[in-house]
């Protein structure tokens, strides 16, 4: 892996939502650990998969790339750039390059503005020449999406669930961005518009050579739209491959079990499919298990996962897990 | 274009592309107008506030200058509907209402009345909102530290009986500016009530009260759009705070907060009318349907129309408010978008 290929370096990003406790003064009586020092990279052009069960810390990890979120530690380097140092107007030339296309296309576009408006709004603030010209952008931008730009002027809530998301695509394609965080961008749509966003940003892909993390807990989606994939359990990243050595060759016993629970499209290969059903529920983020945050539902846990943290080790080049009992 | 609209057509569950466009507030007001009671309201308003403002050419005589031999005169038409004010009643067609104890047009008083009730029914909501909103987003979007110790006075401030609280605002103000000395401040505050006839304390009692409601709302109703995906999404585009605050947040609240505001007119116009009552509210000779009801109320047995008729106009009045506030409230309800 060339140092020059990355475009983004998560280097021990933890972040923590305080807990507090007080009416006049607050004290801080604990943390949900949402994500607990996870490091990463995005290589330019690439997909990065990101799965995981709901509450994993996902969509905060993605958030706190884009510093929606300040990280409580650790370090995000965008082509070698800390952004965890920048403030205010320093960053906001920064946000121009990484964009976010969020889960809910009725939440996610304001229902005051039209969507010339919105699509407009990044050109505006960022100062991108005067009315004519964003206008003939957005124009641009919505027949990107495959919508018609006659459109331009109405209110979100005329457009369908798969047109509002090509809405939200077309804005953050707007500042012609080099990264862009997807959070289940397809997860609240109809199984069949799913398919038309998943291949518009593919299309997109290929013509602007966009690089995605692609946040998603459908696993046979992200393993279509994925070059790289990354597993989370509880705050952590507990493995992390390419997309074809991941999903044939699981290390993590977490991600055994995760692939064992999607069904396969053919009766007899489904037949003999054998279930990893894990016992018990995902512990507290706020107080997770010692040691290995997996031993309390891990098929293979024993003494020592209570006791240590695993290392994150590469295993097989390019192939990264943390388990003591991986091999 | 038709290739577009091809795939438009199959992204689009069958919308029709010749839609209607129709913003919100659009939609709103479409259905404000087809609400038959809230239209009546509105047009009652508008009609009180066209009294209030050319009251001086619809009075037909002047609200102060005192006839006191026509004192306490009941018109004829009223005499002939009630038979048992006869024996004692000074009959007069000269006054379409009657005349006072002192023998000034009860009509003419009514006309000018409806100033001092229309004013506090718009000044007071511009005063709450100023105050109340400014307060209520700055601590609603701060939120942390600055939330939790700027609701605490509230709270405080809410712990007071409004009632009582603005009872003694006003006793507070009329004594401390009664006679304060040429130039200070105080006597620029206390010549400018006098020529308000007394409205300007009442609009400041009324505003000390009535903003912490407000911020109560405004502060609830940032907090929960605050949260929305739309305001992240303009947070990753590089808005700063003063365009997420009136571009994304304050736009989105504005529909509860007028229907909040509109629905509490009425307990302004009650509050003036209670402190002129009591005998804190507008100065005399400056007619308020309040007072007209306290002096009234003292002969309302030999003299029923001297409170009867600004009873009338002050319920009438608080209807239509009512009403229209009502209409304000369904029509910006979210849940009935695009309903009939």
């Amino acid at each position: 892996m060339s140092q020059d290929n990355v475009l983004l370096r998560v280097d021990h990003l933890v972040k923590h939502f305080p807990i507090t406790k007080g009416i006049l003064v607050q004290k801080q009586v604990g943390a949900v650990r949402a994500v607990d020092d996870i490091s990463f990279d995005i290589r330019r052009g690439e997909t990065l998969g990101l799965v995981g069960e709901s509450g994993c810390g996902k969509s905060t990890t993605g958030r706190t790339i884009l510093q929606l979120y300040r990280p409580t530690s650790g370090h995000v380097y965008y082509e070698g750039k800390d952004l965890t140092t920048l403030k205010g107007s320093a960053l906001r030339p920064m946000r121009a390059k990484m964009q976010m296309i969020f889960q809910d296309p009725y939440a996610s576009l304001n229902p005051r503005m039209t969507v010339a408006e919105i699509i407009g709004e990044p050109l505006v603030v960022h100062k991108v020449g005067g009315t004519k010209e964003i206008n003939e952008r957005v124009d641009q931008l919505l027949g990107q999406v495959g919508l018609n730009p006659a459109f331009a002027n109405r209110y979100p809530h005329e457009f369908s669930g798969g047109q509002r998301q090509r809405i939200g695509v077309a804005r953050a394609l707007a500042l012609n961005p080099d990264l862009i965080v997807c959070d289940e961008p397809i997860s609240a749509l109809d199984v069949s518009i799913q398919a038309q966003v998943v291949n518009l940003l593919e299309d997109l892909q290929d013509q602007l050579g966009l690089t995605y993390l692609f946040i998603a807990h459908d696993l046979s989606m992200v393993r279509h739209i994925s070059d790289r994939v990354a597993v989370m359990y509880l705050g952590i990243i507990v493995e992390l491959a390419d997309r074809a050595e991941l999903y044939h060759n699981p290390l993590h016993p977490y991600t055994q079990a995760l692939l064992s629970a999607v069904p396969i499209p053919d009766p007899q290969a489904e037949e003999k499919r054998a279930r990893i059903i894990l016992e018990g529920d995902v512990p507290s983020p706020a107080n997770p298990p010692s040691g290995c945050r997996f031993r309390t539902r891990c098929p293979i846990a024993q003494a020592l996962c209570a006791e240590e943290k695993p290392v994150w080790r590469e295993l097989r080049p390019d192939h990264f897990v943390a388990c003591h009992f991986a091999n | 274009m038709s290739a577009q609209t091809g795939v438009l057509k199959a992204g689009a569950g069958g919308m029709p592309l010749t839609m209607k466009r129709e913003s919100l507030t659009a939609d709103a007001f479409r259905r404000l107008i087809r609400n038959r009671a809230a239209v009546v309201g509105g047009l009652i308003v508008l009609l009180l506030a066209l009294i209030a403002i050319f009251a001086g050419q619809i009075a037909p005589k002047s609200y102060e200058v005192q006839v006191l031999i026509d004192n306490n005169k009941v018109p004829a038409w009223m005499v002939s509907l009630f038979s048992s004010m006869a024996p004692y009643a000074k009959t007069t067609t000269d006054y379409l209402l009657g005349a006072d104890y002192v023998g000034r047009d009860l009509f003419s008083r009514l006309v000018y009345g409806s100033r001092v009730s229309l004013s506090v029914a718009f000044i007071g909501p511009i005063i709450s909102l100023l105050i109340g909103v400014v307060y209520g987003s700055i601590s609603g979007f701060f939120g942390g530290r600055a939330d939790n110790l700027m609701m605490r006075i509230v709270d405080v401030l809410y712990a007071f009986p409004t009632l009582l609280f603005v009872i003694l605002l006003m006793a507070f103000f009329r004594s401390t500016f009664a006679k304060p000395d040429p130039g200070s401040f105080a006597y620029g505050l206390s010549q400018l009530d006098a020529r308000m006839g007394g409205m300007l304390f009442i609009f400041m009692g009324i505003g000390f009260t009535a903003w912490e409601t407000m911020a109560r709302l405004t502060r609830g109703q940032v907090l929960s759009v605050r949260e929305k995906e739309f305001v992240e999404a303009a947070r990753t585009v590089g808005a700063g705070n003063g365009r997420i605050m009136f571009r994304h947040i304050l736009p989105n609240i504005v529909g509860p907060l007028v229907v909040f505001e509109s629905l509490s007119i009425p307990t302004y116009i009650t509050f003036e009318a209670f402190l002129s009552y009591i005998g804190l509210g507008v100065n005399p000779p400056t007619p308020s349907w309040g007072s007209m009801i306290a002096e009234g109320g003292s002969v309302i047995r030999t003299y029923p129309n001297q409170a009867v008729f600004p009873a009338l106009a002050l319920a009438i009045t608080m209807f239509a408010f009512n009403f229209l506030g009502d209409g304000l409230r369904d029509a910006l309800d979210p849940r009935l978008r695009g309903t009939q």
